[in-house]
């Protein structure tokens, strides 16, 4: 089993998106995770996609996404071409006196503390998921009241691979 | 003009002259503007048969069917329909009546999210928001629905949008969809390849599937086996792709075909797969297709390809396209050997059965009235014993074969029977079911009748569910659990309660006088003919 992750533009139509979770599930591809959002073209969405599966289900998730009438362009962002961030939103229990110690595991990840209350704290984190997941452990002997991931956003370094979308 | 005009118009600028449905309150507006047109009206006797009727038509005509329901339960029950066409990629156009937009997503009488629940059977699903973009929904959806793969497409129209004022109609001669652009030539250097193998090749041989017949490739396919000496074999879809006395045709594969066509795709060193799927009835183990040959795989579908086998040459595109390439190529090719081989096989594998003289042999039967049937005959089969014996038996000349082979849904025979011979009135159509399938759909006679549709029927009638029998008979030691038919109607009677000619066969004696009385006449005619209960295909 490998991972792979597949940068979509697809037309941005009503129930795009269902068309598309709808054929992982129907055809008993995994998903680990899933984020789409606008692109400079307002009719344009673009997707980020992470898959698991052998090299046969990759294929075929690969072909089977391009089939779909909405898609317009896949490609499969590759680690080595490819930079990939996720946004990690982390609620950590912390009386008043605790704090201090939360702060400093949050300086050295540059990380972000947006939201302090009596006793936690909210605290922001960008990064790819290596750096999320270390991040995490570290905060291992805190209590982490509630934790919102939003899957990784990935482009393609440099202008070449760039997709130029013609009406 | 309101959005009900403006479907009609395209319907029109799409040269439809039949649409089949089901009217209920929220399809109004379409069923009262279709009143000052040209285009025709079937009212079918239940949904499903609406979507198996255009499928029919389809088929023959190779345009979209078009077929139009209402809300609710009139759209959920076309589900059937619309799964059966897109698993045989049949193209055409659904359309669904839906309740007003402002009460969508409340729940409200014959309410239903039909785009959502056809989403897995569709190629494309539209919900009309705005009157106005009615023009363009229909040029794509009757574009995607025909070209590529094809397959329906629905389109959910709410009411108040058929009640909408469409403000400029204007409907596009061409269309291009930049998220959709199907590959149709073969790429040049794949093709050399696919020539470069055969030259090489001792024992090559082509299995089509029903993409050739989609693709309208025909002659084309006849062309390049007779150029190159290349033996053809089958699939279900594909029957009638080659005449079956042709002598380069070597029948039907899988599990219920021709032991020498499984033998001859088994024994080549050269598989040109073109427009199948290689799905289980046909390819049970696709492993063995790829060990010590060479696989080439030809669809318009690049998804088909490495789908279910990983093929040495892969090759994207249109049968016909492809074929009119490799035509157009020079090379000098003979099978001698090869073709000798096949033959001996053809004629001693032949699978002998040993038919009970008290009841109708189904395949002496199928086989003499193939050959009683005009040249041109559209033969439908249904689902059951009497569809594995019709593929194995039915003799196509030059005239079509329809089955639902990917769905394998019950029922389908009389309606798509139905809509084959509105399409083409002067063509011989015979729908062959059995005595299970006849009754999922024999409220279709009233159609028949009505629209003065001169279908000839015949009911291979063994008072069983036969091809689930036959599984128990293996599986369950002769366990048989619900698939005693023993409350069917007597057939003599429904004939007489819809004003149809009855035939009746009980044996094989007088089987060629009643084939020739039940072929005589362009009229509605149903015959029934008993069938050993114990028979196995």
């Amino acid at each position: 089993m490998q991972k792979k992750v597949f940068q979509l533009l697809v037309d941005n139509n009503p129930g795009v998106l269902s068309r598309i979770s709808g054929l992982f599930s129907r055809r008993g591809y995994s998903i680990e995770s899933i984020t789409a959002g606008v692109t400079a073209d307002y009719k344009v969405t673009r997707i980020t996609i992470v898959a698991v599966g052998d090299d046969v289900v990759l294929e075929q998730i690969e072909k089977q996404l391009g089939k779909l009438v909405d898609v317009r362009d896949i490609q499969e962002l590759k680690p080595d071409e490819s930079v990939y961030r996720e946004l990690a939103l982390i609620k950590v229990k912390a009386t008043p006196e605790m704090r201090q110690g939360v702060i400093s595991v949050v300086d050295i990840f540059r990380a972000k503390v947006i939201d302090v209350a009596k006793d936690s704290l909210i605290i922001e984190l960008t990064g790819n998921q290596a750096k999320i997941e270390a991040f995490l452990n570290l905060l291992e002997g805190y209590e982490i009241l509630e934790l919102a991931r939003t899957g990784i956003a990935g482009l393609c370094r440099g202008s070449e691979k760039v997709v130029h979308i013609e009406d | 003009m309101i959005g009900a005009d403006a479907i009609i118009k395209c319907l029109e600028a799409e040269g439809v002259e039949y649409v089949f449905g089901y009217p209920g309150v929220a399809i109004c507006p379409f069923y009262n503007s279709i009143l000052d047109s040209d285009i025709k009206t079937i009212l079918i006797r239940t949904e499903q048969n609406a979507a198996h009727a255009a499928s029919g038509m389809a088929r023959m005509t190779g345009r979209p069917g078009v077929c139009a329901v209402t809300s609710g339960p009139g759209a959920t029950n076309v589900i059937t329909g619309i799964a059966t066409a897109y698993a045989d990629s049949i193209p055409m156009i659904v359309i669904t009546g839906q309740v007003d937009s402002a009460l969508l997503g409340s729940d409200v009488f014959q309410e239903a999210d039909i785009t959502g629940a056809v989403e897995s059977f569709v190629k494309y699903s539209y919900l009309v928001k705005n009157a106005n973009d009615i023009p363009r929904i229909f040029k794509e959806a009757f574009y995607l629905a025909n070209t590529g793969r094809k397959g329906p497409v629905l389109i959910d129209v709410p009411i108040d949008i058929q009640n909408a004022p469409v403000n400029k109609f204007s409907y596009l001669e061409e269309i291009s969809m930049r998220t959709y652009k199907p590959t149709l030539k073969g790429n040049m250097a794949q093709l050399k390849k696919v020539l470069r193998e055969l030259d090489k090749a001792d024992r090559p041989i082509i299995c089509v599937g029903g993409g050739v017949l989609l693709s309208g490739a025909k002659n084309e396919l006849r062309a390049f086996s007779e150029k190159y000496k290349v033996p053809v074999v089958s699939t279900m879809m594909g029957i009638g792709a080659m005449p079956t006395k042709h002598p380069m045709y070597f029948g039907m594969v899988g599990n219920n075909g021709k032991p020498y066509a499984n033998r001859a795709m088994n024994e080549s060193d050269l598989l040109i797969m073109v427009g199948a799927r290689v799905a289980d009835r046909a390819i049970s183990q696709p492993d063995l297709i790829t060990q010590n040959k060479i696989l080439v795989h030809i669809d318009v579908d690049p998804v088909e390809i490495g789908k279910n086998a990983c093929p040495t040459i892969p090759l994207v595109g249109d049968a016909k396209h492809i074929f009119n390439d490799l035509l157009t190529m020079e090379m000098e090719c003979e099978h001698e050997a090869w073709l000798e081989t096949l033959n001996e096989y053809r004629d001693t594998m032949e699978k002998k059965r040993n038919p009970n003289p008290d009841y109708v042999d189904p395949a002496g039967f199928i086989t003499m009235l193939s050959e009683k049937m005009h040249d041109r005959a559209v033969y439908v089969a249904d689902v059951g014993q009497n569809q594995i014996w019709s593929c194995g038996y039915h003799i196509v000349k030059d005239g079509r074969f329809f089955t639902s082979g990917g769905m394998g849904t019950m029922g389908y025979s009389i309606p798509a029977a139905l809509g084959a011979k509105i399409a083409d009135p002067n063509r011989q159509v015979v729908a062959v079911c059995g005595d299970g399938s006849f009754q999922m759909s024999m409220m279709e006679l009233a159609t028949m009748k009505q629209f003065d549709v001169p279908v000839k029927l015949i009911v291979l009638k063994n008072n069983y569910l036969g091809m689930v029998r036959q599984y128990q008979h293996f599986t369950y030691k002769d366990s048989y659990s619900v698939v005693d038919l023993s409350g069917s109607p007597k057939l003599e009677n429904i004939a007489a309660a819809y004003d149809m000619k009855y035939l009746r066969l009980e044996n094989m004696e007088k089987a060629e006088e009643v084939i020739d009385e039940f072929l005589k006449n362009d009229e509605r005619v149903l015959l029934e003919c008993l069938i050993d209960p114990m028979d196995l295909v």
